[in-house]
């Protein structure tokens, strides 16, 4: 046992000596993120993205699929804020991976560059599962994701030296390319400003925050709480004295809380990509926001997706 | 109306009433000059209404002028300057508590499976209502090497606490190498690292239960490897005190228990995912005592447990989303062969027998949640032992532990559950236990509930 335990480590040794210029292998714990690293990283990025826009990343089990792929990153990128506590520390413990584990400098932390919203006054499981760093949905704004690129191009660079001036490159790019995208999305979205609308889950308040949308429900009671048939009737009360015009769901929720709503009101729905891969036309950060916004200016002419 | 302050209004009636013709001239008008008054009046009527929704909204305006605006991008309290306190370095606690109802059909509830030696801690749940064991965790990192857990399972009977585990593993070793060293449970097989409350059932598949003491820990080091390959591929050991059934007894000097185990594991498209392990355990005991001397049925081992198990598990869920549905189906198979002398009474009539044992079992289980928060699962539990007991004396454990013949016993396990939230669940059970001397089967029915307080519990695979 011991002789093929010391064999294979020679092995992985060489092999490793072999890779050292080699593209980084990057383990994206969302889309977003994924995306993102490819847009600054281009061919010197080896990205493996480890959850998908339909899977909920509150709900991730460590899969020995993400064992093996932690455990070859030389940086992983996360959000963060606690949304993956469910899995991450169990990845990082399996995975044994010095590298990217918390704390280390291959282990980027995406909220960490953003100012966080709906940070809680008070911590206690009775309000749900809440987020004691306060709402970790930060890439449904496209504001956030401009700082968490720039702070990640500084830590490419720290982690690749010979590669900085190309990481420094794409980066500008991106930011210019960002910014024009952001002012045609803003023009795009300005009737959007001041509707009312309800969420399935409280996923969107960076979103709302951009768009000036104003959320006056979520179809959970509570945070990571299913939605039961007594709560849904009291949103149906809500509606009658604050009228909201569309009802806001991502591709990983369950839809028929939302079918209910749909049934005894004349709420049209939006159903967004909330990750890239979310929806057809997503796989980029761009297409991710082309969508969101299309999609809510549907709903408030009334077509539902 | 609403925007117009009262008194503004008894100045438009006043002025209304003012640009009207006085009552007294109207008695000498003609019906042309009646119709030109009236035409005046609505004219003005309009006017003023004019002006006032005019006054109506340039107050309107003010208002909203005197509003704060609406807080779009103030600062709030951001990540990067989270407050940092003392008490952030406390360890991370959590609690569980575990409890409910059982019932079972049987009276005779002493732990007795023919054709198998048990270990401890063995026994059904107690019966009518109770609580389990209630368990502390406290688990931190050390420093920038080492990371520490503690369990204590605080037992319902007064006063005892006993250390479930209690190691340090390693943060930061090179290529893939981890250590682990203290009490712990070990990593063969796939139930038997998991926690009792992370169990898909209320009890412990029979082949746990009989050959590993319902679960395996010990006191000793371990070793992992997790290999640099997109299919997972994990190979460990461990070398134990031997204190734990199968190995136990007398006499600890040296390593007496070693486990070897190999994991490999991937995905089946995005919805599937699977883990398959081999792993061997090889024992030594050394008067291991097995039944309860008061009752007579103390029966001691000397010598060796060999123990060989098959793993598997296949999850699926739509997309690899398990929050609405997903399926579980996990099975083991475990091989055993324990070859030595057994001492039956040891303190009375001392009937000794050489003992050759060959014991087979395997346990398979589907569990499916078929909407948020609620799951049924279903399970199998077979064994099968081929004993040979040289002197079989009648009337003693020996010839129970000999006499395997046609005997193979089995279990069928249906239970239902709700999951409140993830830190919550009540559980239902229902057992059709044919693991009985004698074939006479039990009926046994579990309620239990299981919730965790403190930080987000870890998910497993």
């Amino acid at each position: 046992m011991k002789r093929i335990i010391t064999t294979l480590v020679c092995l992985v040794a060489a092999l490793a000596s072999n890779n050292a210029s080699a593209a980084l292998r990057v383990f994206a714990c969302e889309a977003e993120w994924g995306a993102l690293a490819r847009e600054l990283g281009g061919d010197d990025l080896q990205v493996y993205v480890a959850t998908s826009a339909l899977q909920d990343v509150h709900q991730i089990q460590p899969r020995p699929s993400l064992i093996a792929q932690w455990r070859q990153a030389d940086l992983a990128i996360c959000t963060g804020a606690d949304l993956e506590i469910g899995w991450l520390p169990a990845l990082a413990s399996k995975g044994a991976n010095p590298k990217i584990a918390p704390g280390a400098p291959g282990f980027f932390e995406a909220s960490r560059a953003v100012s966080m919203l709906e940070v809680p006054t008070r911590l206690d499981r009775a309000d749900g599962d809440v987020h004691p760093f306060g709402n970790p949905h930060i890439q449904t704004d496209p504001r956030n994701i401009a700082r968490v690129a720039a702070a990640l191009t500084a830590r490419l660079v720290e982690l690749d030296v010979a590669r900085a001036p190309a990481y420094r490159a794409r980066h500008a790019a991106f930011e210019q390319k960002w910014t024009a995208a952001i002012a045609g999305w803003e023009a795009r979205a300005a009737p959007l400003a001041g509707v009312a609308v309800i969420s399935a889950h409280q996923s969107w308040a960076y979103l709302y925050a951009w768009l000036g949308l104003r959320e006056v429900a979520a179809l959970e009671s509570r945070p990571g709480i299913p939605p039961s048939g007594a709560h849904l009737a009291q949103v149906l009360a809500t509606l009658d004295k604050q009228p909201a015009k569309i009802v806001v769901y991502a591709a990983y929720q369950d839809r028929r809380p939302v079918a209910w709503m749909q049934q005894r009101t004349n709420i049209a729905s939006a159903q967004l990509p909330f990750s890239p891969g979310g929806a057809d036309g997503t796989d980029d950060l761009v297409g991710l926001f082309d969508v969101t916004i299309t999609r809510l200016l549907d709903a408030l002419a009334g077509k539902s997706s | 109306m609403s925007f117009i302050p009262r008194h503004a209004r008894i100045l438009f009636g006043t002025a209304l009433l003012a640009g009207a013709p006085s009552p007294v001239a109207l008695a000498v008008q003609t019906p042309q000059e009646l119709q030109q008054m009236r035409d005046e009046l609505r004219a003005l009527r309009s006017d003023y209404e004019t002006r006032i929704r005019a006054l109506e909204e340039r107050l309107q305006r003010a208002e909203q002028a005197d509003a704060p605006p609406p807080q779009v991008e103030s600062p709030p309290p951001t990540a990067s300057t989270r407050e940092p306190s003392a008490s952030a370095f406390n360890p991370r606690i959590s609690l569980i508590l575990d409890g409910g109802y059982a019932d079972y059909r049987l009276d005779d509830r002493a732990p007795v499976v023919p054709g198998f030696l048990l270990g401890d801690e063995t026994g059904l749940r107690e019966e009518g209502l109770s609580i389990g064991e209630t368990e502390l965790a406290i688990e931190a990192n050390v420093d920038h090497s080492f990371h520490a857990w503690t369990t204590l399972a605080f037992s319902p009977d007064e006063g005892e606490v006993g250390v479930e585990e209690a190691y340090i593993d390693t943060l930061n070793l090179p290529a893939g190498l981890a250590v682990k060293f203290g009490r712990f449970f070990s990593d063969i097989g796939y139930q038997n690292h998991q926690h009792a409350h992370a169990w898909e059932f209320a009890d412990a598949p029979l082949v746990y239960r009989t050959m590993l003491g319902t679960q395996f820990g010990d006191d000793g080091v371990q070793l992992r490897w997790v290999a640099p390959t997109d299919t997972f591929l994990e190979l460990g050991t461990e070398l134990l005190r031997g204190d734990a059934f199968p190995a136990g007894g007398e006499g600890r000097n040296g390593i007496k228990a070693v486990t070897a185990f190999a994991h490999v594991g991937g995905d089946a498209g995005p919805s599937g995912a699977w883990r398959l392990g081999v792993s061997h355990l090889r024992a030594d005991a050394n008067r291991r005592p097995s039944g309860d001397e008061d009752q007579g049925t103390l029966v001691t081992f000397d010598g060796k447990s060999d123990l060989t198990i098959l793993d598997g598990v296949y999850k699926w869920s739509p997309n690899g989303n398990a929050t609405v549905r997903n399926a579980v189906i996990q099975g083991e198979y475990f091989f055993r062969r324990e070859h030595g002398d057994l001492v039956s009474d040891p303190q009375g009539a001392a009937d000794a027998s050489r003992y050759r044992g060959d014991q087979q079992g395997f346990y398979l289980q589907g569990v499916y949640q078929f909407r948020p928060r609620w799951r049924v699962g279903l399970r199998y539990d077979r064994l099968f032992a081929d004993n040979q007991v040289a002197n079989a004396v009648a009337d003693t454990p020996l010839a129970l532990l000999g006499d395997d013949g046609g005997d193979d016993p089995q279990r069928w396990s249906l239970m239902a559950d709700f999951s409140n939230s993830e830190f919550s669940r009540f559980r239902l059970q229902f057992n059709l236990d044919d693991s009985r001397p004698g074939h006479d089967e039990d009926h046994q029915v579990f309620l239990q509930y299981i919730f965790s307080l403190g930080p987000h519990p870890a998910h497993q695979f």
